[in-house]
């Protein structure tokens, strides 16, 4: 190759002109064993380009074959858990027989409340009976109104002696 | 879509989106971990594979963006200390003495140039894309492209000929 088209050919390059056809000439004539001494300094460079071109990557790559999770089950389960708990505790729980004044059995609740609703019932028939003195009270009113006879017959006698 | 067809479609430029990777994040196992997080999310995103013009350019601007995200987060977190490029910028002897190796120094150079600059000689110097795909890639405009590809590749040029010219180590 003339000496003349790569110096041409390479002030080109530098000023970021030349085509890639023109920088694979250039690639060819440095990769050469012997080149101009005065251009020497180019020569790593473009074996360094050259060397570069074959680095691959080695590594493995792990494509998961379409590990696309549909996330609408997600939501659509997430649902049907919800409602399952919701069901789950409307179920009445464990009736504890223990608790104070708690009964399991409606039956058995009723009796209960009618027994003490009685009690209730008795100790307030009691105490209203005890209030019927009050009566006697009367009774003895009742009888002081006697007095007003004697007074009719004091009044009988005063007037005799007037 | 099935893995296969997945496959074919990813695999023509999968290397390329590992090198690009690692010209930004520069350790291996970072580019490969970054690989294969921009496959996933294709692979994860399959369906609307088909609806992009250009899986491939797509593709090269999801990975810019990853490793920018990642060069931006750990910044933030400012761990510099338990950096995972951590050895390799500590080059060891081992490493330094391959540094003389002149092809190493470009590496270096490259390592050296602003951000924007690696992308551009990337694409362009070593996966040989055109100036229309770059610029659709870095959402850029062409004469920008140029613009900034004559600079790296002048700024690594300089860099060489004085490295070619002071013999360092």
């Amino acid at each position: 190759m003339v000496l003349n088209n790569i110096e041409e050919l390479l002030e080109r390059y530098e000023n970021g002109e030349t085509t890639l056809h023109e920088e694979q000439q250039l690639k060819d004539y440095f990769s050469q064993e012997t080149v101009a001494p005065h251009l020497e300094v180019y020569k790593p460079m473009f074996a360094y380009f050259l060397q570069n071109q074959q680095e691959a990557y080695a590594k493995d790559l792990p494509l998961k074959p379409n590990r696309t999770f549909n996330y609408r089950w997600i939501s659509a389960a997430a649902v049907v858990l919800i409602m399952l708990g919701i069901y789950l505790n409307q179920k009445p729980s464990k009736c504890e027989e223990n608790l104070v004044g708690t009964f399991c059995e409606p039956q058995e609740a009723f009796n209960e409340v009618s027994k003490s609703l009685a009690m209730i019932s008795n100790h307030f028939n009691k105490g209203v009976s005890t209030v019927n003195y009050l009566e006697e009270v009367n009774k003895g009113t009742g009888t002081l109104n006697y007095l007003n006879e004697i007074e009719n017959s004091t009044r009988i006698i005063f007037k005799t002696n007037q | 879509m099935t893995q296969k067809e997945f496959l074919n479609i990813v695999m023509p430029f999968k290397d390329k989106v590992f090198r690009l990777a690692k010209r930004l994040l520069v350790s291996t196992e970072e580019a490969e971990d970054a690989t294969q997080e921009v496959l996933l999310k294709l692979w994860k995103n399959k369906t609307k594979i088909k609806a992009y013009k250009n899986v491939e350019a797509f593709s090269m601007t999801m990975t810019k963006n990853f490793c920018f995200d990642k060069l931006k987060s750990k910044q933030a977190q400012n761990l510099k200390i338990v950096h995972s490029n951590y050895e390799e910028k500590n080059t060891p002897l081992q490493k330094q003495v391959e540094l003389n190796d002149s092809v190493d120094w470009v590496e270096k150079i490259i390592e050296e140039l602003p951000e924007q600059q690696k992308l551009i000689i990337q694409l362009r110097d070593i996966e040989e894309y055109d100036f229309d795909e770059i610029a659709e890639m870095l959402n850029m405009k062409n004469t920008a492209v140029r613009v900034a590809l004559s600079r790296a590749r002048k700024t690594i040029r300089e860099r060489l000929t004085n490295t070619h010219n002071y013999g360092i180590k």
